[in-house]
């Protein structure tokens, strides 16, 4: 245990928390804009699996790691609007179309995985940007500045998707819509409009989030996310749909997930269980999320389609 | 343009189609510059239909609109709020989680593009708050504030949008009297300003009150134009429900016999874990109403409760029903001990909503041999009993497979007095038997429970309209702060003097 108390070790902890705390981060905060306006999506992990394998053949194909974020960011788009079709304009049950987005994501890549590339052949990483000066402070300035481009991004869409919620007509009408549909469409503020844009935007950063993930890692596998888009909507809850909140959760479970790592690659925790201490980081939130997350009510409308009859 | 001789608004030969129901047929109605024009009708009689397309909600299927003089063509909720229409809707369309001036500005453009002015929106609010005494702090979030806090947010949107048109769709319904005296003076100023106002309710003693022209609508076609000085409240209920309806029953004398429900010191704890109903005792006798008058809040609900075996009492307490200590016993046991129930909330306590109605009809005796046959439902002994109970108990509803939730109030607490009722109760419950219903069904609910108090039922009525509990009751128990303070007989029980013990007032009265 002595080992992890060195301040080697724990600033490279800090730092790949951080790190894998991103995709979640950028998840969680694009379901928590759709989740505001009363849209819940559990398909997030099949949209990450979607954009991840994209992000990567585009890299494998090309090189070109920039063309790969914006492969994602249109997978997350296309994805965005068949799910809105399904749910704002068909009214189905949220908690299905859902799972059926993550059965197709999951399904979908691994098809294309196994068709166009058989075998994991890595591919170039993101690469970490060193912001100037910050960058060398000791101890903090490896974990929070020298980190790549997308880790910069989620961090600063934080107060951004609070200013939107919050402080714009936009938001206002996100926050309305999920909380009572009726009264929004009785000022005129169109219901399927707000939904669909908010979902278009959740599922952006979904695609977003599977970029992260897969360019970080610089490798893609079949079922790449086990289920982190899950635990993604997990942290919506656990922030209570507030955006800080979320970013809370997403680097407690980034740390523990580091923690864990770094406990395994140090011997503290034993081979024979190291594949249950891989739990942790899930039982950690589950009982935070048991312990905090219970006195704040869940958007008054959620997963409830709205119609005028 | 302001001359009170104009029409602010004309709706002519509006007829709207709903499947298997003319909604609104050939209506003509037209609101004047200044003036409050009631619509006045029973529960689906159209009101709200008609005023939903004036409001863009409902496009109309046949008829004109015309707004100033001009024909207009109203297709959503937008257009109507450009046109200077705003509507009060009934059940109230405000987000509890936002503030009262996020709630003002929802839907209106910034001029901080695309951030939000709530600063400028929150100064014009108490601008208007202070032009119209609609007192409110615009920093507030809705959900802290009170009923008739509330209802002035919603008149504040509607002239934060400056609307020259006003529907009020049931204002008044979840409103204290003293709140309702309040909200008139500012409705009767805002006309007194130039402004049209449609009042829409099935309240007579308001409807005199406010109204300076009213409109009565039955089945979806106007049945008559009046104004209060013409007419009177009697002749107004008469066209609503067409034909002649007693406001206030009669009861008949009748012969009480032995005592059938008893409470002794019985006390309960309400939800928050203090003592709702504190060391009460009284019985109900065979033939006879019991009324408890109260205002809301003062333990009436958690002695309902206590009775039909939904909530504990504390220990020492006891209840009896047909001499048989019931005090721990389930709600069936009860039943079975004779005891009818008509819940306070018609749904979901009374009546299951997604039921249909012959479902809900044996909810309480499904398991019966009457209607189970080797572990299966005769659905042909279901169907024959549920349509007799529908015909029996005057239910409207388009068939027995109808879901509950589409029926009316009205509707769903009589297929809860019918499955009450058929099992010839010894002792009845009935808690709020006739809130939000209509006056022909409130009329005929009335005659049923007085018809059960001639069969013998002994019957405990909790009510929160006076009118009601003196009307029907043979004794008025007087409910304050969880004790009952006074039972008087319905002959000495005058408006007056039940009126001062709900407020705990008895000095006065004993006196």
């Amino acid at each position: 245990m002595n080992d992890f108390f060195t301040s080697g070790v724990l600033v490279a902890t800090a730092a790949s928390a951080i790190r894998l705390a991103t995709p979640y981060l950028l998840a969680s905060l694009g379901e928590t804009i759709g989740q505001r306006s009363g849209v819940l999506n559990l398909g997030v992990d099949g949209v990450m699996l979607l954009s991840a394998f994209f992000s990567y053949w585009t890299v494998l194909q090309t090189g070109n790691l920039w063309l790969a974020v914006v492969v994602a960011l249109a997978v997350g788009v296309i994805m965005g609007v068949l799910y809105g079709i399904i749910t704002v304009f068909f009214e189905a049950t949220q908690g299905i179309s859902g799972i059926g987005i993550f059965i197709f994501g999951l399904g979908f890549s691994d098809l294309m995985f196994r068709q166009q590339v058989g075998t994991p052949k890595p591919v170039q990483r993101l690469p970490n940007v060193d912001i100037p000066v910050l960058a060398d402070i000791p101890y903090i300035g490896e974990p929070l500045f020298q980190r790549s481009l997308l880790t910069y991004l989620a961090f600063a869409l934080v107060p951004l998707t609070f200013l939107l919620l919050n402080k714009t007509t936009f938001g206002l009408n996100i926050r309305s819509v999920g909380e009572n549909p009726q009264a929004a469409d009785s000022l005129g503020v169109s219901v399927e409009r707000t939904r669909f844009a908010a979902i278009l935007i959740g599922n952006t950063l979904a695609g977003l989030a599977g970029a992260a993930l897969v360019l970080q890692l610089g490798i893609f596998q079949p079922n790449l996310t086990q289920g982190m888009g899950f635990i993604a909507v997990a942290l919506v809850y656990f922030g209570a749909w507030r955006p800080l909140g979320v970013m809370g959760g997403a680097l407690l479970y980034g740390l523990v997930n580091a923690t864990v790592l770094q406990w395994k690659s140090l011997g503290i925790i034993p081979v024979s269980i190291s594949d249950l201490a891989g739990m942790a980081p899930a039982i950690v939130t589950i009982g935070a999320l048991i312990l905090l997350a219970r006195r704040v009510n869940a958007p008054a409308a959620l997963t409830k389609p709205f119609s005028r009859h | 343009m302001n001359d009170k001789s104009n029409n602010l608004l004309e709706m002519r030969g509006i007829t709207k189609y709903f499947p298997g129901v003319v909604a609104n047929s050939d209506v003509d109605f037209d609101v004047r510059y200044g003036e409050v024009h009631t619509l006045l009708g029973e529960n689906g009689a159209g009101k709200s239909t008609l005023v939903k397309i004036l409001f863009g909600l409902y496009q109309a299927d046949k008829g004109d609109l015309l707004l100033r003089g001009e024909a207009m063509e109203i297709s959503s909720p937008s257009d109507a709020i450009s046109s200077r229409i705003g509507m009060i809707h009934q059940h109230f369309m405000l987000v509890p989680t936002l503030t009262v001036a996020e709630n003002v500005a929802l839907g209106m453009p910034s001029t901080r593009r695309p951030l939000t002015d709530l600063d400028k929106v929150s100064k014009k609010i108490s601008e208007i708050s202070e032009e119209h005494g609609l007192a409110v702090d615009p920093a507030e979030i809705v959900e802290h504030l009170s009923v008739g806090e509330r209802q002035r947010v919603e008149i504040i949107k509607a002239l934060y949008r400056d609307a020259e048109l006003l529907v009020l769709d049931e204002p008044t319904a979840v409103l204290t009297p003293k709140e309702v005296d309040d909200l008139f003076v500012i409705l009767r100023r805002m006309a007194d300003n130039g402004r049209g106002l449609i009042f829409i309710s099935h309240k007579l003693r308001e409807v005199m009150s406010l109204s300076d022209r009213i409109t009565v609508l039955r089945n979806g076609q106007v049945v008559g134009a009046t104004t209060p000085g013409e007419t009177s409240r009697e002749e107004l209920a008469q066209m609503m429900v067409g034909r002649a309806v007693r406001l206030t029953p009669d009861l008949p004398p009748n012969e009480v016999k032995e005592s059938r429900l008893s409470l002794n010191n019985v006390s309960v704890k309400n939800d928050s874990d203090t003592l709702a109903v504190d060391n009460v005792s009284f019985e109900v006798r065979a033939g006879e109403i019991l009324g408890i008058a109260g205002v809301s809040g003062n333990g009436q609900r958690e002695i309902a409760e206590a009775i039909a075996g939904l909530r504990p009492i504390e220990p020492n307490g006891l209840i009896e029903i047909n001499g048989s200590n019931v005090s721990d016993t389930s709600t069936r046991s009860r039943r079975d001990q004779g005891l009818g129930f008509i819940p306070e909330e018609r749904v979901p306590d009374g009546a299951i909503p997604e039921f249909t109605v012959e479902e809900n009809l044996i909810l309480v005796d499904h398991e019966t041999d009457d209607f189970v046959n080797r572990g299966l439902f005769s659905f042909d002994k279901i169907s024959e009993h549920s349509s007799q109970l529908v015909s029996d108990f005057n239910v409207k509803t388009p068939s027995v497979n109808t879901p509950t939730s589409s029926l009316s109030g009205g509707n769903i607490q009589k297929v809860i007095l019918a499955r009450e009722l058929s099992a010839s109760p010894s002792v009845l419950l009935a808690c709020q038997p006739t809130r939000g219903v209509d006056i022909g069904a409130a009329e005929y609910i009335h005659n049923r429970l007085i018809e059960q108090r001639e069969l013998g039922t002994a019957t405990l009525l909790i009510s929160e309209d006076l009118d009601e509990v003196l009307g029907l009751s043979d004794r008025v128990a007087v409910m304050y702060e969880g004790k009952v303070i006074a039972v008087v007989s319905g002959e000495d029980a005058g408006r007056e003097k039940v009126g001062l013990l709900m407020a705990g007032i008895t000095e006065a009265v004993d006196a």
